[in-house]
């Protein structure tokens, strides 16, 4: 077992450093001038510099050195903490995300809550109703919830809850009640995609011979769902936890823009439009980081809630 | 292999006597691969949920050829007198901040949106197949050094590495059309491999392969045929996934620069009169739900008819 975990481990670090060099070849040797564009995330434009002003300015971004050297101290100072200096705002990657991310994780938090709720209760309606028009639509909706862009939900949510009700505040980061409307745009989507996994996940608990043993000895049908069935069957909905948690991060960017929130998901927007390499790549290295991480822990956790999964070593000595 | 020997007194059947024959075939009802195709066809056609989504799809393509044949008006065209105007007969959508008509606009944008899509459904598919097929058909080592990237690739989320290569690449339709497609290609990678993974083993493989052909011969004429189907599902699915991500990058102002408008830009133009104007948001939105979900429902159809 222990074998196992390491080896888990050790895989889950390997997949973290090539998904930052991957990041890494795309941001310095995809473009068509990287100095360029890195020196313009500065101000600088380089064709009005001279021969002279030019080396200076890419000595003072590190940008003289060789892409290989550029890499190496980059995955160095990562290891390290330091995650390098963003080039529009001057100021350390690590200060700004450490500034951004409490936001972030509160609106994700609280998605996640909406999420585990609403996903639920709709799948578990949906395998339990057995009037048919009402079992369709219920099986139907996460799809439709899914087919439309976020930044709609979210403009639809804005138009509906704070300019015709007038519940809750539009945009802005103040308090609790200006994360209800982010968080509930998110989960609408993640929600959808729960109740997907859940609704096959009963449908495979349900036809099984124990559940058919717990009918025959008298058991009602709300009584074997929720006794016998549930627990078995939110088991796999743990596997997709990993692509969830991408998902709620991606959602941050669109969503923290729509509702103008000082989140990481925003910096990642503005970053993007002043083309600041080194924080573009610290968001998408943090991002692989938690999707990563997220994923091991799911691994590793399931055999413990799960025993009927053994780990067999994959190579026969 | 054995030849059965006709038995004496009867005349072995020529050329002429077998075309005789299998052209007396020919008027029985349709059988094989057009019969089966003519009874598909008239089966989803017995599905009003499948023809309507059909139906407003083709429109939608057909909107990106010629958008002059469902509208009068010009795209561009400005009107000060006409600003902000509510839905009516002449302009379904109403119209926006500078008077222009927004379902014009719409139908436009529809050439810019559907071209990206283009790109990166094909960009999805060449690399996806490519590396399932390779993946899929040598196995070993090959196998798993491709999957291993294809593992790599998931573990970035692909709306943050589609902001990467945008930063790498620059703004506007043909960067973000890229970005989103190599979003998609591990997803293709996958389905394609484990096709070819299962069709790899059938016995007409076994067969052809017995029969000398190539390894080439094999995979093109054997292979291939018969493991699209899943992927097809699969690109009709991705259609809608491009869509929306093509949209939430023009949306964070990732996309053409204006006048142009893709669908996500139009949405988004529409968020500062939500209070005075809510359609010019809303009815875009709708629009593009519409599609994706048109899309869905193709694909899940599709799918339970290759079942």
């Amino acid at each position: 077992m222990s074998r196992y975990i390491l080896g888990r481990a050790a895989q889950a670090v390997v997949v973290l450093w090539a998904a930052y060099t991957l990041t890494f070849v795309v941001l310095y040797l995809l473009p068509s001038d990287p100095v360029a564009l890195q020196l313009g995330a500065a101000g600088i434009e380089t064709d009005k510099l001279s021969p002279v002003q030019l080396q200076a300015a890419m000595a003072k971004y590190g940008l003289d050195r060789p892409v290989l050297e550029q890499y190496l101290s980059s995955l160095w100072g990562a290891l390290h903490g330091d995650l390098g200096t963003s080039i529009a705002k001057q100021r350390p990657v690590t200060a700004l995300l450490g500034e951004r991310i409490g936001s972030t994780v509160a609106l994700g938090a609280v998605a996640g809550v909406l999420m585990l709720v609403g996903g639920t209760v709709l799948a578990y309606l949906a395998s339990y109703v057995r009037w048919r028009p009402a079992r369709i639509l219920l099986t139907r909706l996460p799809s439709v919830g899914a087919s439309f862009p976020q930044f709609f939900i979210g403009l639809l949510l804005i138009q509906l809850f704070a300019f015709t009700l007038g519940w809750l505040p539009a945009t802005g980061s103040d308090g609790f009640s200006s994360l209800i409307l982010p968080a509930l745009t998110i989960s609408l989507l993640t929600s959808s995609l729960l109740a997907q996994v859940l609704m096959r996940s009963f449908d495979d608990t349900l036809s099984q011979a124990y559940i058919v043993t717990a009918r025959a000895k008298g058991l009602s049908r709300a009584a074997v769902q929720w006794k016998h069935a549930f627990r078995n069957a939110a088991l796999p909905a743990m596997t997709i936890l990993g692509v969830i948690v991408g998902l709620t991060v991606t959602s941050a960017i669109v969503v923290e823009t729509v509702f103008a929130r000082n989140g990481v998901g925003k910096l990642a927007q503005e970053s993007v439009v002043a083309q600041d390499v080194p924080v573009v790549l610290a968001i998408v290295a943090l991002a692989a980081a938690v999707f990563v991480v997220v994923n091991l822990v799911v691994d590793l956790l399931y055999p413990l809630l799960d025993p009927r999964i053994v780990h067999v070593p994959k190579v026969s000595r | 292999m054995t030849v059965p020997i006709p038995p004496a007194g009867q005349p072995v059947p020529s050329g002429l006597d077998r075309a005789v024959e299998e052209s007396l075939l020919d008027d029985a009802p349709v059988v094989g691969r057009r019969g089966n195709t003519v009874r598909t066809l008239k089966r989803l056609g017995r599905k009003p949920g499948f023809v309507l989504a059909l139906v407003l799809i083709v429109f939608v393509v057909l909107t990106a050829f010629v958008p002059s044949w469902f509208t009068g008006f010009d795209p561009t065209a400005t009107s000060p007198k006409d600003r902000l105007l509510s839905p009516s007969l002449t302009h379904p959508f109403g119209t926006d901040d500078l008077g222009r008509d927004l379902w014009t606009r719409m139908l436009h944008g529809s050439a810019l949106t559907i071209k990206a899509t283009l790109i990166a459904l094909s960009i999805a598919i060449v690399a996806g197949l490519t590396l399932g097929v390779v993946s899929g058909f040598f196995g070993g080592l090959v196998d798993v050094v491709l999957m291993r990237f294809v593992d790599v690739l998931l573990a970035v989320p692909s709306l943050l590495f589609a902001l990467a290569i945008v930063t790498a690449l620059g703004f506007g339709t043909v960067p973000v059309a890229i970005a989103v497609g190599v979003g998609i290609v591990p997803g293709f990678a996958r389905t394609t491999r484990a096709e070819v993974l299962r069709v790899k083993t059938l016995p007409y493989v076994e067969a052809a392969r017995a029969g000398g052909a190539s390894w080439l011969r094999v995979l093109v004429r054997h292979v291939l045929p018969n493991s699209w189907g899943p992927v097809l599902v699969l690109a009709v699915l991705d259609t809608g996934v491009a869509i929306i991500a093509i949209a939430s990058l023009s949306f964070l102002g990732f996309g053409a620069a204006p006048p142009a408008a893709e669908w996500g830009t139009l949405i988004s133009n529409g968020r500062n009169f939500l209070i005075t104007a809510p359609w010019v948001s809303l009815l875009p939105g709708l629009f593009v739900g519409a599609v994706v979900l048109s899309l869905n429902h193709l694909s899940k159809t599709l799918q339970e008819l290759g079942r």
